[in-house]
């Protein structure tokens, strides 16, 4: 008999005023007791439809039928054969648009928290030293050259080291993780799981170099030199853009890629670090994707009043709905339907105010999102002492250029078929290098496709 | 780890390291810059690549010991480590094809002119060094300009050393006595580089000149180094550092440069200066 209750067994939180002062956890996690509670609201129905909407097909009834049992430790080693990262994927996927949104139970009432479940199992695992033993499997000859230690990488690497294949990864920063150590911003996930994580496929064997930026330090035809077979570019997302407007060259306007890094990555916040704290009291984030809801949750922490400015309505949003609420909740404002226009600076250069329009909603496009215009004669402007612009970003030329003959998109990022595979034979790609600004878990779904296709190539 | 093969003390506050990296000295083109962490807890900086050795994997950074992670750089010693030094980063400054080129240091920038100048000679061209500093305590590098010149020129600012006055009154002087250079590259404080492309742009003469703005990655991915060159946005750790001096917006790369002082006075004082 399955547990009746209409709606997701709550998870606990940090209380919101005392969390936007911390860089702690928000979320805390499942008891064992909650857990179980969720894990019995799956029907295990015939057809399973959540898997449908798994990128990595993790065989999600299954493993909650493990919970079920009390068998925590297969639940995860079970999630583990399809997902390398489940301690991280069972906090930044946003499963209301993949598996949960395909369970049966959301029909009427809410479907089961399936991410909940999932991060549950990791983090019980790691508390409780849980190791999956990997069968011992003949190391091949093979060598397989990995760009970028983010989500898509380190996957790849995993799948690709547990088939005997030598997996070394080239990281460009002074730290592995890509955009886990870098973007997401520690009260969301804790740098210690990324490092857990890492650790973990270290053990497996696969070798991380830090400080390599392949394209200059080495090159894609000096790695073939030194032996290796394949690659796998994970270089992530890129450059990020600017409006185009007046004053974005003020001192205090940010791109959230340099704000973010300079507050996960190099943790400025902490007093032991060099890196120095942007120094903004007044801050408009200016987007609305999860990449703004992230900025402007740093900003408030580091002690700022912030506001996010963003040109179509609330339900219009990118961002994950508990990340805007979370947002909400911590006291961040929401200036929607509303576009800067320009920003004004003071006398030395650094950023005073920002000049925003009102925006109204016009007739959906044949795309079905509704369009944007300015309401005339609407400006006005907010006194502000930073900028912080979480407005997407464009591919980044510089591997590209040290690969000839590699073919792009239109858009600038890599071209691959549906195996992952560029234009060069030995050469696949994925994750946000090849389709733009994604998920964690689309280029951990893209890495594992490419490892399946790398791995049949090298037979 | 990367450890610290030679140090020198060149003047007060400016310091040469040899760094043993290996892989980070296969690919190095003159221009071009390494990222820089002394310890795990430090800054991410940019350095610029003042020489550099294939066969023995060493590169050697000069720097001025003027901010908190210079001076902390500053203290480490030879057979020390630093904890990551990853590049060369930027693009090679483009060279191929000078033939009557005038290279243009200020202050410790002459460490970056220096291997301009030394690939220059070394291709055949004719080079003027122009080097300029505030006062005879603090000229470096002096016999190695030289070495590495057709014409070498250093002047102090108070006249305490060399000739007396600004590059830009050397440079003015040489283009007036009839010097006919193809291109001039300027390497120095923002204000010598403006003032120096602004003297270019009367007699029209193409001016290349290294930009230092802050960096967090420098691969492309933070942004923090954007300068406005000829009107659009140009990321310095891809795009640059080299660009079209009478294309660069120096107003605005000197106000976003300035962003940190206050935290940076803050942390310099808590370190006590320079040694």
């Amino acid at each position: 008999m399955y547990n009746k209750q209409e709606f997701k067994t709550p998870m606990s939180h940090q209380a919101p005023n005392l969390r936007n002062t911390n860089f702690e956890e928000v979320s805390i996690g499942y008891t064992l007791e909650e857990a179980t509670n969720e894990a019995n609201r799956c029907l295990n129905c015939k057809n399973k439809p959540c898997i449908s909407g798994c990128p990595v097909n993790i065989d999600i009834p299954a493993f909650i039928g493990l919970i079920k049992e009390g068998n925590i430790a297969a639940a995860y080693k079970m999630i583990k054969e399809k997902n390398f990262l489940p301690a991280v994927s069972g906090r930044v996927c946003p499963q209301e648009n993949q598996c949960e949104k395909h369970c049966v139970r959301g029909v009427k009432g809410e479907s089961v928290a399936i991410g909940r479940l999932e991060r549950f199992c990791a983090d019980w695992a790691r508390e409780n030293g849980i190791e999956i033993e990997s069968d011992v499997i003949e190391v091949k000859d093979k060598k397989v050259g990995i760009i970028g230690a983010g989500p898509a990488g380190l996957t790849c690497a995993g799948v690709l080291v547990r088939a005997g294949i030598k997996v070394e990864i080239f990281e460009s920063l002074n730290r592995a993780g890509g955009v886990l150590s870098y973007g997401i911003p520690e009260f969301r996930l804790p740098k210690d799981i990324v490092s857990y994580e890492v650790d973990n496929l270290k053990k497996q064997g696969v070798k991380i170099h830090t400080d390599v930026i392949v394209g200059k330090t080495v090159t894609i035809s000096q790695l073939e030199n030194m032996g290796f077979n394949a690659f796998f570019i994970g270089s992530g997302a890129g450059l990020p853009s600017f409006m185009g407007i007046e004053g974005e060259g003020l001192a205090g306007v940010f791109s959230a890629n340099e704000f973010l890094t300079r507050a996960n990555l190099m943790e400025c916040y902490k007093d032991e670090k060099d890196t120095p704290k942007p120094n903004i009291k007044n801050v408009v984030v200016v987007g609305g994707g999860n990449v703004a809801m992230d900025a402007a949750r740093v900003a408030k922490r580091l002690g700022s009043d912030v506001s996010i400015v963003y040109r179509r309505d609330i339900d219009q949003m990118p961002a994950r709905k508990e990340e805007i609420l979370h947002a909400q909740e911590e006291g961040i404002k929401f200036l929607t339907l509303n576009n800067p226009k320009k920003i004004i600076g003071d006398e030395n250069g650094f950023v005073k105010q920002i000049e925003c329009v009102r925006m109204k909603l016009t007739d959906p496009d044949e795309s079905g999102r509704c369009g944007v215009q300015p309401i005339e004669n609407s400006e006005y402007t907010i006194d502000v002492d930073g900028v912080i612009m979480a407005i997407g970003t464009s591919p980044n030329p510089l591997l590209k250029n040290s690969i000839q003959g590699i073919e792009v998109t239109r858009r600038g990022g890599f071209a691959v078929d549906e195996k992952m595979k560029t234009s060069i034979k030995n050469i696949w790609a994925g994750g946000d290098a090849v389709t733009g600004s994604a998920t964690v878990i689309e280029a951990m779904g893209a890495g594992k496709k490419a490892a399946e296709s790398i791995i049949e190539y090298l037979k | 780890m990367f450890k610290i093969i030679d140090k020198k003390q060149l003047n007060q506050s400016t310091f040469s390291m040899t760094i043993q990296a290996p892989l980070v000295s296969q690919n190095i083109m003159p221009g071009q810059f390494v990222m820089i962490m002394t310890d795990e807890d430090s800054e991410r900086i940019p350095l610029t690549i003042a020489d550099f050795d294939k066969q023995k994997g060493q590169v050697t950074i000069i720097f001025q010991a003027i901010g908190a992670s210079t001076i902390k750089l500053s203290r480490k010693n030879i057979n020390e480590e630093v904890a990551h030094f990853a590049g060369p980063l930027g693009s090679a400054t483009e060279l191929d094809g000078i033939q009557n080129a005038c290279v243009i240091g200020g202050g410790v920038g002459c460490a970056i002119a220096l291997p301009q100048a030394k690939w220059l000679k070394n291709h055949g061209a004719n080079v003027d060094v122009i080097a300029g500093f505030r006062n005879k305590d603090i000229v470096i590098l002096e016999n190695e300009l030289k070495e590495n010149s057709t014409n070498c020129t250093i002047c102090t600012d108070d006249g305490s050393y060399g000739s007396k006055g600004f590059v830009t009154n050397i440079l003015r002087k040489n283009i007036e006595h009839g010097k006919e250079y193809d291109c001039v590259i300027a390497i120095g404080p923002i204000p010598m580089m403006k003032a120096v492309s602004d003297i270019t742009k009367e007699y029209g003469i193409k001016t290349i000149v290294s930009l230092n703005p802050i960096m967090i990655d420098g691969t492309g991915m933070c942004g923090g180094c954007r300068v406005t060159v000829g009107g659009k946005i140009k990321f310095a750790c891809v795009d640059g550092p080299d660009f079209d001096g009478h294309l660069v917006d120096f107003n605005e790369l000197m106000i976003r440069n300035k962003m940190y002082r206050k935290e940076e006075e803050h942390a310099c004082r808590l370190l006590g200066g320079a040694k």
